[in-house]
């Protein structure tokens, strides 16, 4: 009951923003907010391998790609004709478009998680940074037959997908991630991920099937970059295979390590700075991406530990950190 | 048949290329454990450096062996110098923090590289001077090989043997090898672990500069970004070999660079950069610690 409250209250809410911001801003901001959304599902998905499980895993634009392609080709081939056949029973556009929109989104999900499943069993032979290594040659494969599959448009794009996305969808995949990440951290499973982080051969000792935890983690990460994928291509309504290269799934472990490995709130707070910056630093032109660049080297000196370290920022956090200066009034 | 043979030339020459930059990630790799991702623009600053000495002392004009070999050496101790700064100033502070840290230092320092160049240089492309004048020769059998191809081939093998040399008969390297077992022991033997990582920093991004300047003897077009695609396959090359094993880190390159130019030859030129990753995929799923790595066996 009640977290069928919380779930209406946060639908409404979403709506609410939804409206307001796409009333209210141009559509440059409205870019920016829904590209930090965006960057949010994927920090806070990488954080589930990388910084819950401590596996090393730099392949994520990959999986951003596969769900991105997969949801935009069932939009372009079956979800046009869902919306067309709902709006002509008389449904107002933006209702027409959910199922499809939903459809297509767990279509890329799922398959970019199937790529999770098939990427995370060597995982079961090979450490740190052969892992990472063979993530990252994954995620250039992927983008390597995108670029030769003529069906998707190849070298040249896949144009025309329907602009379904907005704040409000993807506001829903942000919840829905940070919601997974922390309930998983809450439960059996998640402390299971966290042992394995911690010391491998000790939760082993103890128990813990570190094998299936370590895939389910890939899967799951997997699962929300593909989302975001998906997101990502109905937002822009086209994509290139340039849009995934290694640099992608870079800026995204940035994003994760800045945050403070483990975090969830730091993730996020990581994720939209990050996207932040170069539009900040939009005016001083050429410079910008040399002043990026330096700055995340001297952020990563004055704080190796990422911004929150393992902690996180919560209710009851503020709260605790707050009350004695009220008492003290 | 002598087309096979033909590809095997270039692949043995493309691959050394791969090779001497391999080296460079797979020196700090063993001392370190740091994936220094900015490697691969130092190789682009290499050919830059290259450039402009050639432009300064009009090698262009007056093509030759010895302003080639002045071109070299310049770009090898500007690069050297590249790689003692990035050491000190952005690799010290955070050795001592979480590999990740280190890690996402490494990036950052790359994209600074990388657009720093662009800032400097232009984004467009230069056409390196031909410092040397480009000869084909026959080998018979229908293969032929430039006089090109022979430099890169003779200069990178000269390299690597100089670097056998160092590592296993001089004192420096004899402490280079200490390093990269324990940084603790190394220390208390009388060490001076700063110094030589320092020194190992020095000798891989020379060994990155012949690498770009090699390359732009043959394919005469850099520009800034040109070392993000060769630095990270270079790197596949080291953990292809087994990282941190200096002769895995040759062998990897070779491999690497022959699979490569047979892809582009007999399969399909645009699945050239996905075939460096399949064969990765494939040698470690049968030798999970790369062609001569050896297994760790973990204790607890």
């Amino acid at each position: 009951m009640r977290q069928a409250l919380w779930l209406l209250g946060s639908v409404v809410v979403l709506v609410g923003l939804h409206l307001a911001l796409t009333g209210t801003l141009g559509p440059y901001f409205l870019q920016i907010v829904v590209l930090c959304g965006i960057n949010v599902i994927l920090a806070v998905s990488l954080n589930l391998v990388n910084g819950f499980t401590g596996q090393f895993s730099i392949g994520h634009a990959g999986f951003m790609a596969l769900g991105a392609y997969a949801s935009a080709m069932f939009s372009l081939h079956v979800g046009r004709g869902w919306v067309a056949t709902l709006q002509g029973a008389g449904l107002p556009a933006a209702l027409a478009a959910a199922p499809a929109l939903l459809m297509a989104l767990l279509l890329g999900g799922l398959l970019a998680a199937l790529a999770g499943y098939l990427v995370g069993l060597p995982s079961l032979r090979l450490r740190g940074d052969y892992l990472a290594i063979v993530t990252l040659g994954f995620g250039e494969i992927i983008r390597v037959l995108i670029l030769n599959i003529d069906a998707v448009g190849g070298p040249r794009g896949l144009p025309g997908i329907p602009a379904w996305a907005n704040v409000f969808w993807v506001g829903l995949g942000v919840l829905a991630v940070i919601l997974l990440s922390r309930h998983l951290a809450d439960s059996t499973h998640g402390r299971a991920l966290f042992a394995i982080r911690d010391d491998e051969v000790a939760a082993e000792a103890l128990g813990v099937d570190t094998t299936r935890y370590k895939v389910l983690a890939f899967v799951i990460g997997a699962f929300f970059a593909g989302i975001a994928g998906g997101l990502f291509a109905h937002f822009l309504s086209y994509l290139n295979p340039n849009s995934f290269t290694f640099i992608r799934s870079i800026e995204v472990i940035a994003m994760v390590v800045l945050g403070g490995m483990g975090s969830i709130s730091g993730s996020v707070l990581a994720a939209i700075l990050l996207t932040l910056l170069p539009e900040v630093l939009r005016p001083v032109k050429e410079y910008r991406m040399v002043i990026y660049s330096l700055m995340l080297i001297v952020l990563m000196i004055t704080r190796p530990q990422g911004l929150l370290g393992t902690r996180e920022i919560s209710l009851r956090w503020l709260r605790a950190r707050f009350k004695p200066a009220g008492e003290a009034a | 048949m002598s087309e096979f043979l033909q590809q095997l030339v270039n692949g043995v020459t493309w691959g050394s290329v791969y090779a001497l930059i391999a080296l460079g990630y797979t020196m700090v790799y063993g001392i370190l454990r740091l994936i220094n991702f900015a490697h691969g623009d130092v190789y682009m600053l290499g050919a830059f450096f290259a450039y402009f000495t050639a432009r300064a002392i009009g090698a262009q004009q007056n093509p030759g062996p010895l302003n080639a070999l002045l071109v070299l050496a310049a770009a090898m101790v500007g690069c050297g110098a590249i790689g003692y700064i990035i050491e000190r100033l952005a690799y010290r502070p955070v050795r001592k923090s979480s590999r990740l840290a280190a890690l996402i230092t490494a990036i950052g320092v790359s994209l600074l590289l990388e657009n720093g160049g662009v800032l400097m240089f232009g984004g467009d492309p230069k056409f390196f001077p031909q410092v040397i004048t480009a000869r084909n020769l026959a080998l018979g059998g229908g293969v032929t090989i430039s006089n090109q191809q022979i430099i890169i081939l003779v200069v990178s093998l000269a390299l690597m043997l100089a670097l056998r040399f160092i590592v296993l008969y001089t004192r420096v390297g004899k402490a280079m090898r200490a390093v990269s077992h324990s940084h603790t022991a190394a220390a208390l033997m009388g060490i001076s672990v700063d110094r030589i990582i320092s020194f190992t920093f020095v000798l891989g991004s020379t060994l990155a500069a012949a690498a770009g300047v090699l390359v732009a003897l043959q394919n005469p077009k850099i520009e800034p970004l040109m070392g993000v695609m060769p630095g990270l396959k270079a790197f596949v090359a080291a953990v292809l070999g087994g990282i941190g094993n200096i002769p895995g880190a040759v062998i990897g390159g070779l491999v690497m660079g022959v699979a490569e130019v047979m892809v582009v030859g007999y399969l399909s030129p645009t699945y050239r950069d996905a075939i460096a990753f399949v064969l990765l995929i494939v040698i470690l799923l049968v030798r999970p610690a790369g062609i001569l790595g050896k297994a760790t066996v973990e204790k607890v």
